[in-house]
């Protein structure tokens, strides 16, 4: 799904989190102006604690900045009530988590309709879509299987179906190959750049230059604040596209 | 030695660094060994003021009961006076008194028509059965001495005028006998209600003179007699009686109750006391299980580590069993001690045999057999709900306990695909449920026990209400002990339920937290968590109260005393039912929205790092 309208799909301004008081005061995000077009892979790159994760959770409506906006499809997000912040992460927002954060009792099926469910869909309905992402990202084979008997590159992929499960205007990706070896990394960049060739808009946050390599526009990160902002274009991704960055990982 | 000192220094540590977990523990067993003790303290406490009242009063060994039998084959026949006379020249026979006449009258007094048992006498003093005056003096004519517990009920006191068959009658004295069980217990003899006599409460007993029984047994009933007996061995009065009763079968022939069968008569308020508690104990005691469990859980949850630092400094499996069994099994003493000195404070007012006998029951012994038992409860109690935790520690592995690795939740796929038939909130409640299916048990168990024992009290009450003369004309004193008590106890069930409901719904949220975060990060609304914890605890909450019924209705079953039960009405466990989900929904309501406000990013990003 794409803004109709070509505007940002996503914006800030002035975007500001501070957690903690006085001098234990810590400022996690630092006046962040962004905007995300849509169908734009935007890669977040930073060293950890930067608050790279504290700003997608904003993105994401997961967390309430201190001050600032934030815009999604039009609305603001930091005045919304929980309620329709709920709805936006239900609709608009897909979340892939670095620790995958599938359920371990449900099958890799059952995790990537849940978010489907809780929307209200039917069960069948909700059925079909997971089979269908489970299809789409290579394991219509492991829909019955549990987490326990998925590898780390199957877990995530699983929780990318999922992310995809309502059709949402933006996936957030926070570190999604941080707990991957180099062959389940190759596999979750391949489903990106699958993602991305499809039109959906992705921000992705990372320390790993590799993968910050395979989006449209790199943005670097430096406590709490963006310190550089880089356009990677066809060539600069690489000869085979997005993949290209990759050579180091094939190898 | 130096093992042993380990274990206790260990034990004592963690107790002392979780002082609210083994606060809670102990009063959970504190409930159920107080009651327990309550229960076994007054079996048998009211012998000792029959027996006063019994001296008191030149009480007789058997009482001989003559009526009018309209029965016969020949139609009615008449008192057999004869056989009473018989009776007064039996062997063993030493003395007697009577036979007096007695019937059944209405009493006005106070604006209150009431039923009453009215017995002729001399006005000199009798050679057996002298009722002991506690006020005013013995009948003269134109007055009437009243029963102590039905003066009391009536609100009678010397001086007083009541009405019977037309004309007043002053209240000269208050007496105590022990010869006839006091009210509301005089209907034990038997009792008819003639043309004009209220039904609507139980006869008290009142004595007046002879000519004024007769003159009322002319216009309601033809009299009936008692003969007071005395025995040159009182001990075999019961022996007497049943072998007096089973040779005379003629349908007029004399009845004859031994002082034993009137003293267990007297006792009987008390026997349901004990009946009662000692069933509530048991249940209380069940709770108590349930409640430790769910604390021992949670404190597993929390000393993985521990038990992994425990191991891998070299502690054997054996010895770590050992410390979580004396962290509480210490505790269990505690209670066990607190729950005995509890009780034995507590039953001297539950003892009090009421105003029908002079004498206090004192302070009941707590005997070395139930001091035991209360102790063996408490500790059983402890092991048992200790006693998987503990094996499951004993055999963690070491590096999993080092971890504190969470043990997985329980996959139930029937329950995960019903559930994503349903709406959120129960779709949700029903997984997290599923997750921790023992913890559900607990639950279930938890309300169903809660639930038992109200269902009880409500049969309890109906059968009351059902019996006869249990219209609202007068207070039935046993009934208002057995009232009060029951509620004292259901009030002890319902909190104890209470607090378990709220201590799972807690280890329910803290499980949970991942999920709950989880699932808000893919859109769940905190209303809908928040619905969805609470489900957790109420889907098992409504299997409990419904199975409180079955159980509720069986347990009075068991325990009865050949009464016959009455069904409550069915809005009350209508009632039951939804008030227990209502109260369970309440009282969870506020952990659960605790839990589902907890910020996801901060639990989703804490688990990451």
């Amino acid at each position: 799904m794409t803004d109709a309208g070509g505007s940002p799909v996503l914006r800030t301004r002035g975007l500001r989190k501070d957690f903690g008081k006085g001098e234990g005061l810590v400022r996690a995000v630092d006046e962040v102006d962004l905007d995300v077009a849509p169908a734009e892979t935007v890669a977040v790159m930073g060293p950890s604690g930067c608050g790279k994760s504290t700003l997608l959770h904003i993105l994401g409506g997961l967390e309430r900045p201190s001050a600032g906006e934030v815009m999604l499809a039009g609305s603001r997000l930091d005045q919304m009530g929980e309620r329709a912040l709920a709805r936006l992460r239900r609709t608009a927002v897909g979340f892939v988590f670095q620790a995958f954060h599938l359920i371990d009792e449900l099958t890799a099926r059952e995790n990537v309709e849940l978010p489907a469910l809780l929307a209200g869909r039917s069960p069948r309905a909700a059925r079909r879509r997971a089979t269908e992402l489970l299809d789409r990202v290579g394991l219509a084979d492991r829909a019955k299987f549990l987490p326990a008997a998925l590898s780390g590159g199957q877990r995530q992929r699983v929780a990318i179906a999922r992310a995809l499960s309502n059709d949402p205007l933006v996936v957030l990706a926070d570190e999604p190959t941080g707990n991957l070896d180099s062959a389940a990394t190759l596999d979750v960049l391949r489903l990106f750049d699958s993602l991305r060739s499809t039109g959906q808009t992705l921000v992705i946050v990372t320390h790993d230059p590799r993968i910050a390599a395979t989006s449209d526009r790199l943005i670097s990160m430096r406590d709490g604040a963006f310190t550089g902002e880089t356009r990677l274009t066809g060539s600069a991704r690489g000869a085979r596209g997005g993949l290209g960055a990759l050579a180091g990982l094939e190898g | 030695m130096g093992r042993v000192l380990l274990v206790g220094r260990l034990a004592a540590r963690d107790l002392r660094r979780r002082p609210a977990t083994a606060v809670l523990m102990l009063l959970a067993i504190v409930a159920a060994t107080t009651t327990l003790t309550l229960g076994l303290a007054l079996h048998g406490t009211t012998s000792h003021p029959y027996d006063t009242t019994r001296a008191a009063t030149a009480g007789p060994d058997v009482v001989a009961q003559a009526t009018l039998t309209r029965s016969g084959a020949q139609g009615p026949l008449p008192v057999d006076l004869a056989g009473l006379d018989a009776l007064t020249h039996a062997a063993g026979v030493t003395a007697s008194s009577g036979p007096y006449p007695y019937t059944f009258a209405a009493m006005t007094a106070g604006g209150r028509t009431v039923s009453v048992m009215v017995e002729g006498r001399d006005q000199a003093p009798a050679a057996v059965d002298r009722p002991d005056l506690t006020a005013g003096h013995w009948i003269r004519p134109g007055e009437v001495v009243v029963e102590r517990t039905f003066a009391d009920t009536l609100g009678l006191t010397v001086g007083d005028t009541v009405t019977l068959g037309g004309k007043s009658y002053r209240v000269a004295g208050i007496a105590v006998t022990a010869a006839i069980p006091p009210y509301p217990s005089v209907c034990w003899l038997g009792c008819y209600f003639g043309p004009g006599v209220p039904s609507g409460n139980l006869p008290g007993l009142i004595w007046a003179t002879r000519s004024t029984a007769r003159s009322l047994a002319i216009r309601t009933e033809p009299l009936s007699y008692l003969l007071n007996l005395r025995l040159a061995n009182p001990a075999a009065a019961t022996a007497f009686a049943d072998t007096y009763n089973t040779t005379h079968r003629a349908p007029n022939a004399p009845s004859l109750m031994s002082w034993q069968a009137i003293s267990d008569q007297d006792g009987l308020l008390v026997a349901n006391e004990q009946r009662i508690l000692s069933t509530a104990s048991w249940l209380l005691g069940l709770l108590a299980v349930a409640s430790v469990a769910v604390l021992v859980g949670g404190r597993m949850t929390e000393q993985t580590r521990r038990v992994g630092l425990l191991k891998a400094v070299g502690s054997t499996p054996k010895l770590v069993a050992a410390v979580l069994l004396a962290e509480h099994l210490a505790v269990a003493l505690v209670a066990a001690a607190i729950g005995l000195f509890a009780g034995w404070l507590i039953a001297p007012l539950l003892a009090s045999p009421g105003a029908g006998l002079v004498g206090a029951a004192g302070t009941p012994p707590v005997g070395l057999s139930a001091v035991g038992l209360v102790i063996a409860v408490a500790l059983g109690v402890a092991v048992v709900a200790t006693f998987v935790p503990a094996i499951r520690a004993a055999r963690m592995s070491t590096v999993a306990a080092l971890a504190d690795v969470v043990p997985p939740p329980k996959r139930r796929g029937w329950l995960i695909a019903l559930s994503a038939r349903l709406p959120a909130p129960l779709l949700l409640g029903l997984r997290l449920m599923a997750r921790r299916p023992r913890r559900a048990v607990l639950s279930v168990v938890s309300i169903a026990i809660a639930a038992t024992g109200i269902v009880a009290v409500q049969v309890v009450h109906a059968s009351i209400d059902q019996g006869i003369g249990n219209s609202s004309v007068l207070d039935n004193p046993q009934n208002n002990r057995l009232g009060q008590v029951m509620l004292v106890l259901s009030v002890a069930l319902v909190l104890l339920a209470a607090v378990n409901a709220i201590l799972i719904m807690w280890a329910t949220v803290l499980d949970a937290r991942h999920a709950a975060a989880l699932a808000r990060a893919l859109g769940a609304t905190p209303q809908q968590v928040t619905a969805g914890l609470s489900a957790a605890q109420v889907l098992p909450a409504t299997l409990g109260a419904l199975l409180g019924i079955p159980c509720g209705w069986g347990l009075v079953e068991a325990v009865r005393n050949g009464n016959n039960l009455a069904a409550p009405p069915a809005w009350w466990l209508i009632a039951t039912v939804l008030g227990t989900v209502a109260a369970v929904a309440v009282i969870t309501a506020l952990p659960a929205w605790l839990g589902a406000s907890h910020p996801a990013a901060e639990v989703l990003g804490s688990e990451l790092a």
